[in-house]
């Protein structure tokens, strides 16, 4: 059955104090060589039938209104998967 | 001039590109002078024209691009009450030396500092963050709480408290969970996580906010008087340095396009408008900044909130000596692709600027280097009277900072008295049908309790921390929240808030007494002795002359208040362009008053506790249904006059309560108010259980009135008390010295082996089990 992978990541400007968090605690760990981490979401939506523009279409309109805010997140990836 | 305006939409300012650098060149002050045409997009940042061509004037030249960054932002009418300014000045003027006696910092600075003895003071400001948490409650709602405690940090006071007053569209409109749910998750989260208990506040519900809440959020903040510090900078040669969180691209622009015009929530933004706040970040600044406190590392101290550096630079440097250099370049920055306008504007959380000796500055980097704390060394205080801001090596803000911060533009707005007022005040609801029958006044009654704005509001109460620190004596249900302060004396403070709409929408200035007068009883009910008020005065567009009437009216009203009370107004906020689409809210100025009790241990509990209590109401009732919840809730109607303020009798009131509580005479104490005796009877039943039967006929007979004025008139003045029976004579004693009318209604009940109940003698008796579902069952309803 197909896959759809939703990405979201909250928007660059703004604060990710979960990314913020990890990327201090790697620094305690005493790895440097990562500057900074961001974290965002990954949504599968799974379902039966062939990935066509109709659906792609569904899931943009899902990933942008349900699985997203749009004043603090962006969806960066749509994509199919297949499982 | 050839610089015309450009035009822009409100909704266009909201996706603004920040259109401010020509390729990679710098605008810098040379540049201005020698390009003195350019075309500059003040319109989209939200300036006027004259406004934009008095900053001309003012800086003999046309304003860098930096410059005009921050006097738009400066001179928004969020930062700079251009529009509320002339009316607000009556908050200064209306006082007596007896007010300020015990006020260490009155209004102007970060919050109002009021000494409540025992070498103790307390700090408390209420603030409003009502248009990001429209657009993005969760996070909105919760920086709102962080602002409002960096406020209280910055005066040199642990936060120990913090409340809301809420409001809310529809109860059963769609777009109401979703902002319920984020505003009242947003705060939790954040307060939570900074481990400060919410001892209460209001949650209201109207269709005149639909698309536009209210969060008003409010802090206190406790000090020995030796800690307080001020936002100025002072001694050349300090050190100007920043600390806290990095600065990010977020929230720029905020302050003068959401907070002080009309805003869409429609389409992405190019910049998001709205801040992500981290609250643990907040919790170490806390700690952190009162360890500098402690160590005395720092002269003077601001927190960044709106406006960001342009705020903080301009008022420190203003407040101070009057001048301050500045290295942009060392901002310590989340993104490095940030121009320097967007630094200037930046609204990132979590970030505060303090002034610093040369030689204490390495105790100073001790301290935030234990906490970890980022911090950068910006520039120094210095005696030139400029603000000089450079970056790349060039200088690109030169300006009198008293001209940014302080000598902003100032509007005497039009007025213009609302006509269709007349016909609205004329429509009273002393003509609506009034049941008689026992059974229809139970349903009623019953109704009340369970309406959106009476029911119980524990479902978001119980999403809060109330008890964390271990120091809370009273809290939502309580009429007040109480905090102790000294755990050796018990040494405590009382906070109330309150504000209705209804009735300022109907009278702004008697409204906004009523709000004084209902948040004076609130807190006088707890035992406390109310010693001063910070206001949140939520109005529409000031662009409005009907709008401005109101506002005018409310202060007015408020200061008057205030003198005849005797207490002073210490700080607050004003917030505009409240309004769904074109329609403005109702008037809504929030008052929270702050009372001291000398020992948290005679707190009085708002609830019956014992059986067999007298039951006394203490105050006149009168038809006073315009505007009621009743009215609201049974007929759907909303007219007339408000029932009248006397604010002699609240203080007398407050007196009175004080010497009973003194004299440990009163067992519970409940104010009067939305919803009239009916729905105090309900509360101080369920607060613990205990029923209790209640007759009116005398009271009925002493003040003329039919049974269900007596339950559901909203006059003001009242309270009811429950008295132990062996101090029955001398609490009626005390009343008749002091001349406080007193009537005794009921007996709490002592029936052994009888499933608790309300019982009005000869009409209706229910039992509490029905009351509490109907009252508790409310916003679960509609919410979980």
């Amino acid at each position: 059955m197909p896959t759809i992978v939703v990405e979201v990541m909250p928007k660059a400007e703004l604060l990710d104090p979960q990314g913020k968090a990890v990327a201090g605690a790697l620094a305690r760990l005493g790895s440097s060589t990562f500057s900074s981490v961001r974290i965002g979401k990954r949504f599968e939506l799974t379902f039966d039938g062939p990935v066509d523009d109709a659906v792609l279409a569904e899931v943009k309109d899902i990933a942008e209104t349900l699985l997203s805010n749009a004043v603090i997140e962006d969806v960066v990836g749509i994509h199919a998967d297949a499982l | 001039m050839t610089t015309s305006p450009v035009e822009s939409s409100p909704a266009d300012a909201a996706q603004i590109d920040m259109p401010f650098v020509d390729g990679p060149l710098v605008d810098t002050v040379e540049r201005a002078a020698t390009n003195p045409e350019r075309e500059q997009p003040y319109a989209a940042l939200g300036l006027k024209e004259d406004e934009y061509l008095k900053i001309r004037e003012i800086l003999g030249r046309r304003p860098t691009s930096g410059e005009l960054a921050m006097y738009s932002v400066m001179w928004s009418e969020h930062c700079s009450y251009k529009s509320s300014k002339v009316w607000l000045r009556q908050f200064g003027q209306k006082v007596t030396p007896e007010m300020t006696k015990n006020l260490m910092v009155g209004m102007g600075e970060n919050a109002g500092v009021i000494d409540v003895g025992e070498g103790w003071a307390v700090t408390f400001k209420i603030e409003s963050h009502n248009h990001p948490s429209y657009i993005e409650p969760f996070q909105g709602a919760a920086t709102g709480v962080g602002g409002i405690v960096r406020d209280i940090i910055s005066m040199g006071a642990r936060p120990v408290a913090v409340m809301d007053a809420l409001r809310f569209g529809a109860i059963d409109s769609p777009d109401t969970a979703r902002v319920v749910h984020g505003v009242v998750s947003g705060i939790s989260f954040y307060a939570n996580c900074l481990g400060l208990p919410n001892i209460g506040g209001e949650t209201y519900f109207d269709s005149v906010y639909q698309a536009n809440p209210l969060v008003n959020a409010l802090a206190v903040g406790v000090l020995r008087h030796e800690d307080l510090h001020l936002a100025n900078a002072r001694g050349v040669g300090n050190k100007v340095v920043l600390f806290g969180a990095r600065t990010g691209g977020d929230g720029i622009g905020g302050a003068s396009i959401l907070a002080s015009d009309s805003f869409s929530a429609s389409g992405p933004t190019k910049r998001p408008a709205v801040q992500v706040g981290d609250p643990f970040a907040e919790k170490v600044l806390i700690e952190c900044c009162l360890e500098l406190f402690r160590d005395d590392l720092v002269e003077g101290i601001q927190d960044l909130g709106a406006a960001g550096i342009s705020c903080a630079t301009s008022e420190l440097a203003s407040n101070g000596d009057g001048g301050m250099a500045v290295d942009l370049d060392r901002v310590l920055l989340r993104d490095p692709s940030l121009t320097a306008e967007e630094i200037l504007m930046s609204e990132s959380q979590e970030r505060m600027m303090a002034i610093v000796r040369p030689e204490k500055l390495d105790a100073f980097m001790a301290v935030v280097g234990k906490w970890e704390v980022e911090t950068s060394v910006l520039g120094e205080v210095t005696d030139t009277g400029r603000l000089i801001i450079t970056w790349r090596g060039e200088t690109i803000v030169d300006v009198d900072p008293r001209t940014v911060a302080v000598d902003g533009p100032v509007y005497d707005r039009p007025i213009a008295y609302p006509t269709w007022i007349d016909e609205l005040n004329a429509d009273s609801a002393s003509g609506l049908a009034r049941p008689t029958a026992g059974e229809e006044l139970a349903a009623q009654v019953q109704a009340l309790a369970a309406s959106a704005n009476l029911s119980d509001k524990s479902w978001i109460t119980a999403q809060y921390d109330r008890y964390v620190m271990g120091n809370t004596a009273l809290s939502y249900p309580d009429d007040g929240g109480m905090v102790r302060v000294d755990e050796e004396s018990g040494l405590g403070f009382a906070v109330a808030t309150d504000a209705n709409g209804r009735y300022c929408y109907l009278d702004p200035y008697q409204g906004a007494q009523l709000a004084l007068a209902e948040a004076y009883r609130n807190v006088a009910v707890t035992g406390a002795t109310p010693v001063a008020v910070s206001d949140c005065l939520n109005f529409g567009s000031p662009e409005n002359p009907e709008v401005m009437w109101q506002f005018s009216k409310s202060v007015e009203g408020l200061a008057d208040g205030c003198l005849e009370l005797g207490i002073p107004v210490t700080g607050g906020n004003v917030s505009f362009y409240n309004q769904t689409g074109n329609v403005p809210i109702h008037p809504t100025p929030v008052v929270g008053v702050l009372g001291v009790i000398d020992d948290v241990a005679r707190r009085v509990p708002s609830g019956w506790q014992d059986e067999g209590h007298n039951i006394y109401l203490l105050g006149i009732t009168s038809l006073e249904l315009d505007g009621s919840a009743w009215a609201g809730l049974v007929h759907g109607h909303l007219g007339g006059r408000p029932p009248a303020v006397d604010l002699q009798r609240e203080k007398e009131l407050a007196g009175l309560l004080n010497g009973g509580t003194k004299e440990a005479l009163i067992g519970s104490a409940h104010d009067l108010a939305d919803g009239g005796l009916a729905q105090a009877l309900v509360e101080s039943a369920l607060r613990f259980g205990i029923g209790a039967r209640i007759f009116l006929d005398e009271l009925c007979e002493r003040d003329g009135i039919d049974l269900a004025t007596a339950l559901f008139s909203e006059s003001t003045g009242r309270v009811i008390v429950s008295v132990p029976r062996e101090d029955d004579v001398r609490f009626v004693g005390l009343c008749e010295a002091r001349r406080y009318p007193v009537q005794r209604i009921g007996v709490t009940d002592g029936l052994p082996d009888a499933a608790p109940s309300l019982n009005l003698q000869g009409m209706f008796d229910i039992s509490l089990a029905d009351l509490r579902a109907g009252w508790s069952g409310t916003l679960p309803t509609h919410f979980a």
